[in-house]
């Protein structure tokens, strides 16, 4: 698996390519804007690129619109943005025009190197990984009666479930046998009105159009 | 003898004074013909204004910016500040002028008896040799001229007081104009104060998300590191560095936290709406939110209806047990209004509580009103309205 990195943050950056180092991913270049970006994922056609949202010149959002070019021109490289802090339109955006290989997650979550990983694996094999902020704020942006419904366990259940981790995922994160877990997956589709699904990510694209932010 | 220094300056004090007064005579006495006739009564006063600055360095502040030489002669007569001017044209005017001619006449009376020894000797022999012990009488004469002289000088100071008093009442603005502009003078200085204190924040927000932050988070991300592929180390070493890296994302956490407190970077950026759906994302309460803030307000207040909403959830969350609770945020027009509900337990005091000092000191700081409203067993209702700028 090929990896190409931009972080403006140079500290930062060498983190980053030693944890993807350690993940089995070879990163061939680094950047630390989004025009440099664009120009490596042209150039090596990477399986992944890891970027951050804000970088030079404005530090705004060059990350989500460097992410937003690769899915529409090389739509095999999968995308993982790191942000500071979540702006779940961004997430929006990224997923409303396909949810594989796509991951939102915020900055802190890479010094939990193992979970960090797994999401990195599971993003590059065509998979979603969305931090439980972006899903709560989405939740809050989706005034629903359903969501109502929902118990407080079942409500973290669903995030975890959207973020788009697979059972034994949501029952390590919680602490709990991966049974407990299915049966609050069946009651959470269950109240939603959803289909029953095994495949994780046809779960995920189930919940994030339920969400309003896929297809 | 060559007089003193002090003596000097008290003959100019004097000099001074005396010529100021007496430049106010045919001025007071113009003055009093033409306000009769109402004319440019904002003319005579700027001449007057001219004379207390030019001869005594006394600023008379104008009274009003208003224009009124351009209406008619009704509305000039009904105008307060014409009329407190015409007062002064031609009551206190005339009055000092008054005072002022009989105390040049005085002083001139003084000079004149003083130097009775001098001029006595014009007068013809036969008239000394009538007035016999004429000597004591001038002399009795001289020391009275003195004390005039001396009463004359004293008159001199009390018309320039008078004079002074009664054309910064009358010529300059009234207290209730005094105050207004006092009152300008404060909100200016103090929008001033905490926009400064906002910028000042934001400042300290953005240092600490540019830097310690970062620095955090590859600190965290290299203990992760090494947690991972050191995996044959002594376990007292493991455990050092396992409780290295918690410390490290617990300083993150932390870190965030004051940051959100203070003024987080998504407010700047992307405004209210964003930020606060990240604020009530992560309150373990179910939060209704609706914000329709158009357009934005100034940063300040956003800062503050951010603060607001930041400071009652967290007062939520802390007492009030609610299982629900809906923040709706709203712009109409001039005003932006908070309201925070929630179903909890209520008997939140507004006059208790350090949390709910500070949130009143931060909404009255640009204007803002707020009103709790909490009966014992719920539901609890914080309203804030605070001004935005048009």
């Amino acid at each position: 698996m090929r990896a190409v990195v931009a972080e403006d943050s140079v500290l930062l950056r060498v983190g980053l390519v030693k944890v993807l180092e350690m993940a089995g991913f070879e990163v061939v270049a680094e950047a630390g804007d989004e025009r440099g970006l664009l120009a490596a994922v042209e150039e090596h056609r990477p399986d992944i690129a890891v970027t951050d949202v804000r970088m030079p010149p404005t530090y705004t959002s060059e990350g989500v619109r460097a992410a937003l070019v690769i899915r529409k021109q090389w739509p095999e490289t999968a995308v993982l943005l790191l942000s500071q802090y979540v702006e779940e339109q961004y997430a929006a955006d990224l997923l409303a025009s396909d949810t594989a290989r796509v991951g939102y997650l915020l900055k802190q979550r890479v010094a939990d190197v193992e979970e960090f990983v797994e999401a990195l694996r599971r993003v590059a094999a065509g998979g979603t990984a969305l931090d439980p902020q972006v899903v709560s704020q989405l939740l809050l942006r989706r005034r629903s009666d359903p969501l109502d419904r929902l118990t407080a366990r079942e409500r973290e259940v669903l995030e975890l479930m959207a973020g788009g981790r697979s059972n034994l995922g949501i029952a390590e994160q919680l602490v709990v046998s991966e049974s407990t877990v299915a049966k609050h997956i069946n009651n959470i589709l269950a109240k939603l009105d959803l289909p029953t699904a095994d495949a994780d990510h046809r779960r995920v694209l189930a919940v994030l159009r339920f969400l309003g932010i896929a297809q | 003898m060559r007089p003193t220094a002090g003596l000097r300056r008290r003959l100019g004090g004097i000099r001074q004074r005396t010529a100021f007064l007496t430049a106010g005579i045919p001025l007071q006495c113009a003055a009093f013909c033409l306000a009769l006739a109402v004319l440019p009564v904002p003319v005579l006063t700027a001449v007057q204004r001219h004379r207390f600055r030019a001869m005594l360095d006394i600023v008379v502040p104008p009274a009003t910016t208003e224009a009124i030489a351009s209406r008619g002669l009704r509305d000039r007569l009904a105008s307060p500040v014409v009329r407190r001017q015409l007062g002064y044209h031609l009551f206190a005017g005339p009055l000092v002028a008054l005072g002022a001619v009989g105390t040049l006449v005085l002083g001139a009376l003084g000079v004149a008896a003083v130097t009775v020894l001098l001029w006595i000797w014009a007068l013809p022999a036969e008239w000394r040799i009538d007035h016999r012990g004429y000597l004591n009488t001038s002399a009795y004469i001289s020391v009275g001229g003195l004390l005039v002289l001396l009463a004359a000088v004293r008159l001199t100071g009390a018309l320039v007081r008078a004079d002074g008093y009664a054309a910064s009442q009358l010529l300059g603005p009234s207290r209730t104009e005094q105050m207004r502009r006092r009152i300008e003078n404060l909100s200016e200085s103090r929008a001033g104060v905490v926009d400064a204190a906002d910028l000042e924040r934001r400042r300290i927000e953005r240092d600490l998300h540019d830097g310690a932050q970062q620095r955090l988070v590859s600190l965290a991300v290299n203990l992760g590191v090494a947690r991972a592929t050191l995996k044959d180390l002594p376990p007292d070493v493991r455990k050092v560095i396992d409780e290295a890296h918690r410390e490290a994302k617990e300083a993150i956490t932390e870190l965030q936290d004051l940051v959100r407190g203070l003024h987080p970077a998504v407010l700047e950026d992307r405004g209210l709406d964003a930020a606060l759906t990240g604020l009530a994302a992560r309150v373990p309460v179910p939060v209704r939110l609706t914000v329709a803030v158009d357009p934005r307000p100034s940063p300040t207040v956003e800062a503050v209806a951010y603060y607001v909403v930041s400071e009652t959830l967290t007062n939520v969350v802390k007492h009030a047990q609610a299982s629900q609770v809906v923040v709706h945020v709203e712009r109409k027009r001039g005003t932006m209004s908070v309201t925070v509900v929630d179903d909890g337990v209520g008997g939140a005091d507004p006059s208790g509580g350090t949390g709910l000092t500070g949130l009143v000191k931060r909404v009255a700081s640009v204007d803002g009103s707020l009103a709790i409203d909490s009966p014992v067993g719920g539901p609890t209702t914080v309203t804030v309205e605070l001004p935005c700028a048009q």
